[in-house]
């Protein structure tokens, strides 16, 4: 079966000259329906520029990326995105939040009756999938950082994207929030089918989350390792005191801080003590 | 210092760094922070070595009041000062609002009238009076003309600033959900700037006041500022007092009404109060 997403010797340059960063360079790799795939890796190293290549909202400069077949040229309505924070909308309630795209032109175009009303119907189902039914009428600056990013998941799903990208969704939540947040994903995951990209600091996260993480390496960003991850399809909490789960993620960390560049940190904070002690 | 058992934090006091006050202290604070002045500005007038013409009393500035109501045509200054700000103001922010969203929004169009825009924010909005009254004439037309080129080039400048501030997220979100460019302006960088766009508008309708003042000043025969230079010409220190503080009060209450329509329309900004 073809790959859902299809990212070929990608590159990208931000700027010109002094300013010039190579951001991504050469980055391949194939995901597959229904996968879930995360993205680690060091401060800087590309993820979020890879994902928003993926979702149109950053265009690159090498390489080709395709998402179902196509070439990405820019965002869709396929490739649902879920930001960090910010994203919601203020002035409407959570039930307005979630079904914003009902108010766009192609999520309007060519529907019958009877598909109007399953509308009705998916934001009120997302709404009670996401334990927000309490929330229907509140203002999203009422709500919880964690109840906020529910809401942006529900909207990201309202429309049916077959591509979900999420940048470090869960990176403002407490730790607790998190793991709720986690079981509810991975259960969004089985119920909707969507292909799954997802970028974190976590390693934790990336792990119990990923069928595969992708280790990305900086300067310039590239791909360094990808694991499979040694897990049974359904995922529990328990898992993550497992001996393989616990091998993996030390695994994982000791190669986060070998590409990191630490080496040269080190000797900066060096230089900074002689400097002191001068 | 370890705390006695059963030692609770109280309730911060109203001192505290941005500590709290009850809507009875607020206005307790508003009410002597406005009488206050009006007290001190009592005494000092009546005591006996003030020349009236130098420093009136504010009972002889309530006569003048009664006076021009009854017998100057009180109405009829404040309603045409009125009419010239609202004027001038509503043709500056029906405008500056679509140019203020374009500004924020294309990069083209900011590149070709940013610059331009604060090019002319700097020239001296009283200095195009001569040059007003030449093209426009003296007509009501050119009132309106001088608040408009006093309020318009910064309205547009506000208006582009309070559009760009808009999330990137907020609109990249619209775009991931399958919204037009037209659709992503309309439906999320309009309703999202409305509240910053409502609070430009209260500021720069305060500026149109202050131009209004100077168009009448030197180029009218009626309002408010007018009757503000009429006065002086004959001395009566007792009516540029009530002209002032009636253009401060005027002000006041629209000030107030925009904030009103900013609680009514924007509830979920104002959600503690
Ligand atoms: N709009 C931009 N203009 C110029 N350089 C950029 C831009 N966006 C990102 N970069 C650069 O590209 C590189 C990769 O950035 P990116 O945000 O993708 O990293 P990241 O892996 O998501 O990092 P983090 O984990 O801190 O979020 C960085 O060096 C960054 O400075
Ligand atoms: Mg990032």
């Amino acid at each position: 079966m073809s790959p859902k997403i299809s990212i070929q010797q990608v590159g990208k340059v931000f700027g010109e000259g002094s300013h010039r960063v190579e951001a991504l360079k050469d980055v391949s790799l194939d995901i597959a329906d229904n996968e879930f795939v995360t993205f680690v890796g060091a401060s800087g190293c590309g993820k979020s520029t890879l994902l928003r290549i993926i979702g149109g909202l950053e265009y690159h400069t090498a390489g080709e990326v395709l998402a179902n077949g196509q070439p990405v040229m820019g965002p869709g309505a396929d490739r649902a995105m879920v930001f960090q924070h910010y994203s919601l909308y203020p002035w409407l309630r959570v039930m307005e939040n979630i079904k914003f795209s009902r108010r766009l032109r192609h999520g309007r175009e060519n529907l019958t009756s009877a598909e109007v009303e399953a509308a009705s119907g998916r934001a009120d189902a997302l709404l009670s999938l996401m334990g927000l039914n309490a929330a229907t009428h509140a203002w999203p600056n009422e709500l919880s950082g964690g109840m906020q990013q529910r809401v942006a998941i529900a909207r990201a799903l309202m429309g049916r994207p077959e591509i979900l990208l999420m940048d470090e969704p869960f990176g403002a939540l407490d730790a607790q929030t998190r793991e709720v947040m986690h079981d509810l994903i991975l259960h969004v995951h089985r119920l909707e089918k969507p292909t799954l990209a997802f970028v974190t600091h976590d390693v934790e996260e990336a792990i119990y989350l990923a069928d595969r993480v992708v280790l990305m390496a900086p300067r310039p960003g590239r791909i360094d390792t990808i694991y499979q991850v040694p897990l049974p399809a359904e995922r529990e909490q328990d898992m993550k005191h497992t001996p393989e789960f616990l091998r993996l993620k030390k695994e994982i960390l000791a190669r986060i801080r070998e590409t990191s560049g630490m080496e040269t940190d080190q000797n900066m904070l060096d230089q900074l003590n002689m400097q002191e002690a001068i | 210092m370890p705390s006695r058992p059963g030692a609770r934090p109280r309730r911060p006091g109203m001192w505290a760094i941005r500590g709290p006050l009850s809507s009875r202290q607020y206005w307790l604070f508003a009410a002597l922070g406005l009488l206050a002045p009006l007290g001190l500005w009592w005494v000092v007038s009546s005591g006996a070595t003030v020349d009236k013409v130098f420093l009136p009393g504010p009972v002889d500035v309530f006569n003048r009041l009664i006076k021009w109501y009854a017998e100057d045509d009180l109405l009829s200054d404040m309603g045409i000062s009125i009419y010239r700000v609202t004027t001038g103001f509503l043709v500056s922010a029906v405008i500056a609002l679509p140019l203020g969203l374009l500004i924020g929004t294309f990069r083209p169009v900011q590149a070709v009238l940013e610059p331009l825009t604060d090019f002319i924010r700097y020239m001296p909005a009283v200095a195009f009076i001569p040059l007003v009254m030449l093209w426009v004439g003296i007509e009501e037309s050119s009132k309106i003309a001088i608040i408009f080129i006093g309020t318009f080039f910064q309205m547009v400048l506000m208006m582009a600033e309070d559009v760009r501030r808009v999330p990137l997220a907020q609109i990249e979100a619209a775009q991931t959900m399958g919204a037009t460019r037209g659709e992503s302006v309309k439906l999320v960088i309009f309703q999202s700037a409305k509240p910053a766009l409502l609070d430009t508008l209260r500021v720069t309708m305060g500026w149109a006041w202050t131009y209004l003042v100077v168009a009448e000043l030197v180029a009218a025969n009626s309002g408010l500022g007018y009757s503000i230079l009429k006065a002086q010409r004959f001395l009566q220190t007792d009516k540029i007092f009530v002209g002032i503080l009636l253009i401060g009060l005027i002000g006041l209450v629209m000030d107030q009404l925009f904030r009103l329509a900013h609680r009514k329309a924007f509830p979920w900004l104002h959600l503690r109060s």
